[in-house]
C-alpha cells in the first residue's frame, strides 16, 4: 500500500500526549498500524514526552512508599507477553472496535447506496465505517470542526487529490467538498469527527436525528 | 564508528545501590556498561531496567523508582491530578514497569520515554477515557540482544532533547510542556515545537526498514 496522505504531525503530537478524543485516536492507531512513515513520528512525538518527564522537577512520594511497592512486588508476576490481539484483513485496533473483521460490520443504509456504521466510542467524538457505492458521491457536508477519513477499500477523489487505501483525508476547516468514490470498487472509509455532520446534499437533515449524526 | 570510540565501558562502576536483598554479583551484559560520556546517565537507566527484565533486580527496582517516582508524580500533578490519586498513579506505573520489564526494548526507546508513556496511559484510565493502541510489531525474537549503538542512540535521545527543549524560548517550551502534563486540547497544540525530532524519526524508520526485509 502506498500511503500519501499522513497524519499531521499536531495530531500525532495530541496523540502521544493523550489528549485526543478516543474517536480520533482510533483512526490514527489505524493508520499507524499499517504506516511506518507515522509510525517513526509517533515515536518521536513519544521520546519527547519522556524528555518532558526527565526534565520535570520531581516532587517526593510520601515517605514509605518505595517500601510498601518493594513488599508488593513477589505478588505481582511478570508480563512477557502483549496481549494477543484480533488478526484479519484491517488493522487490530479498529478490529477491536467492530468486533471482528470487515464481515462483522453491522451496516445501515442511510440513503443512495451509502452504509454507515457506528463504532462505540465515548461521546467527545463520533466514528464510523461508511460504504461508498463505486462512483457514488461521498454524503456531502460542510465542517464545523474536525474531520479524518481514512480509507481501507477503494478509493475517492475530491476536487483537489485522489485517497486511496491507507490514505487520511482531515479537514478542520469550513470546507465544502464532494468527495467521490473511485469507479470500479466500493470505497470503505473509517471517519471521525467531533461536530455533527451537517448534510447539505443526498440525505435530509431531518434524517441526522435518526442517524445519530 | 565514532560512536563506539567514545564509549568506555567501565563494568564495576556502577552506582552504589541500597540493599533490598539483591542477589550475588552482578554480571556483566553489554547493556550494563557505564559510559564515561558527562551526565549520560540515562543509559544507566536502560542498565538498570534490563537489570529487573533479566534477573527481577530489585536493587536495581529501587533506584529506578527513586528517579523516576518523583517525576511521574510531578508530572500528573501537573497536569492537575491531585496528590493523593497521583501518588497511587505512580504506584501503578512502577509496578507496571516491574511486571512489564520483559516487553521494554532498550533499542526503540529510553526509559524515560517508556515510562512517559505508561504514565500517560494510567493517566487516560483514570479520567476514564480510551486511547486505541496501534498493532504491534514483531521487532524480534524475545531475548535477542539489541544493537549496542541503536541501545545509545535511544537512550542519548532523551538527553538531546532535553537540553533542546531548555534552549527553547520560554513561551514555547512552556507550551510543549503543557501539552504532555495534559492541560492542552488537542485543538490547542501545534506541531511546530522548534526540536530537532527529525533525528529521532529518521532512527526509527531505519529500524522499521530494516524489520519489514526481514519479515519481507
Ligand atoms: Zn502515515
Amino acid at each position: 500500500m502506498t500511503i500519501r496522505h499522513h497524519i499531521p504531525d499536531r495530531l500525532l503530537m495530541a496523540y502521544a500526549a493523550g489528549q485526543l478524543p478516543e474517536a480520533f485516536s482510533l483512526v490514527i492507531a489505524t493508520h499507524v498500524s499499517v504506516c511506518d512513515v507515522c509510525r517513526a513520528q509517533l515515536a518521536a512525538y513519544e521520546a519527547l514526552g519522556g524528555a518532558v518527564v526527565e526534565r520535570t522537577e520531581g516532587i517526593a512520594m510520601r515517605d514509605g512508599s518505595l517500601e510498601a511497592l518493594m513488599a508488593r512486588l513477589d505478588a505481582l508476576p511478570p508480563v512477557s507477553k502483549t496481549v494477543a490481539r484480533p488478526r484479519g484483513s484491517l488493522p487490530a485496533p479498529l478490529m477491536d472496535y467492530i468486533g471482528g473483521d470487515l464481515d462483522s460490520v453491522k451496516w445501515r443504509p442511510i440513503g443512495m447506496g451509502v452504509r454507515q456504521a457506528l463504532l462505540p466510542t465515548d461521546r467527545s467524538a463520533t466514528v464510523r465505517l461508511l460504504h461508498i457505492p463505486a462512483g457514488a458521491p461521498v454524503p456531502d457536508h460542510g465542517h464545523r470542526g474536525l474531520e479524518m477519513t481514512m480509507v481501507l477499500r477503494g478509493a475517492f477523489r475530491d476536487q483537489l487529490d485522489r485517497f486511496g487505501p491507507g490514505d487520511v483525508e482531515v479537514a478542520d476547516t469550513e470546507l465544502h467538498h464532494t468527495p467521490v468514490a473511485e469507479q470500479g470498487e466500493d470505497c470503505i472509509c473509517l471517519a471521525a469527527t467531533d461536530a455533527p455532520l451537517r448534510f447539505t446534499g443526498m440525505v435530509p437533515r431531518l434524517a441526522q436525528k435518526f442517524l445519530r449524526i | 564508528m565514532t560512536l563506539d570510540a567514545r564509549r568506555v565501558e567501565i563494568p564495576g562502576a556502577r552506582p552504589e545501590t541500597p540493599d533490598y536483598g539483591a542477589p550475588g554479583v552482578v554480571h556483566a551484559r553489554r547493556t550494563q556498561g557505564r559510559t564515561v560520556e558527562n551526565g549520560s546517565a540515562e543509559e544507566d537507566w536502560t542498565a538498570l531496567l534490563i537489570r529487573v527484565r533479566d534477573r527481577q533486580d530489585r536493587a536495581a527496582f529501587a533506584q529506578l523508582y527513586r528517579h523516576f517516582a518523583p517525576r511521574v508524580k510531578a508530572f500528573l500533578m501537573k497536569g492537575g491530578t491531585g496528590e493523593a490519586l497521583a501518588e497511587e498513579c505512580v504506584q501503578d506505573v512502577m509496578a507496571t514497569l516491574w511486571q512489564k520489564a520483559a516487553l521494554f526494548d532498550p533499542a526503540r526507546a529510553s526509559v524515560a520515554t517508556w515510562v512517559f508513556t505508561i504514565a500517560r496511559n494510567r493517566r487516560i484510565d483514570a479520567l476514564r477515557r480510551a486511547r486505541p493502541e496501534p498493532e504491534d510489531l514483531d521487532w524480534g525474537p524475545a531475548g535477542d540482544e539489541p544493537d549496542q549503538a541503536e541501545v545509545y542512540e535511544a537512550a542519548q535521545e532523551t538527553k538531546r532533547l532535553g537540553e533542546a527543549i531548555a534552549r527553547l524560548p520560554d513561551k514555547q517550551r512552556v507550551l510543549i510542556e503543557r501539552a504532555y502534563f495534559g492541560e492542552l486540547s488537542h485543538t490547542e497544540i501545534a506541531a511546530e515545537t522548534g526540536l530537532p525530532l527529525g533525528t529521532i524519526k529518521s532512527r526509527i524508520r531505519l529500524a522499521l526498514e530494516r524489520l519489514r526485509q526481514q519479515l519481507g
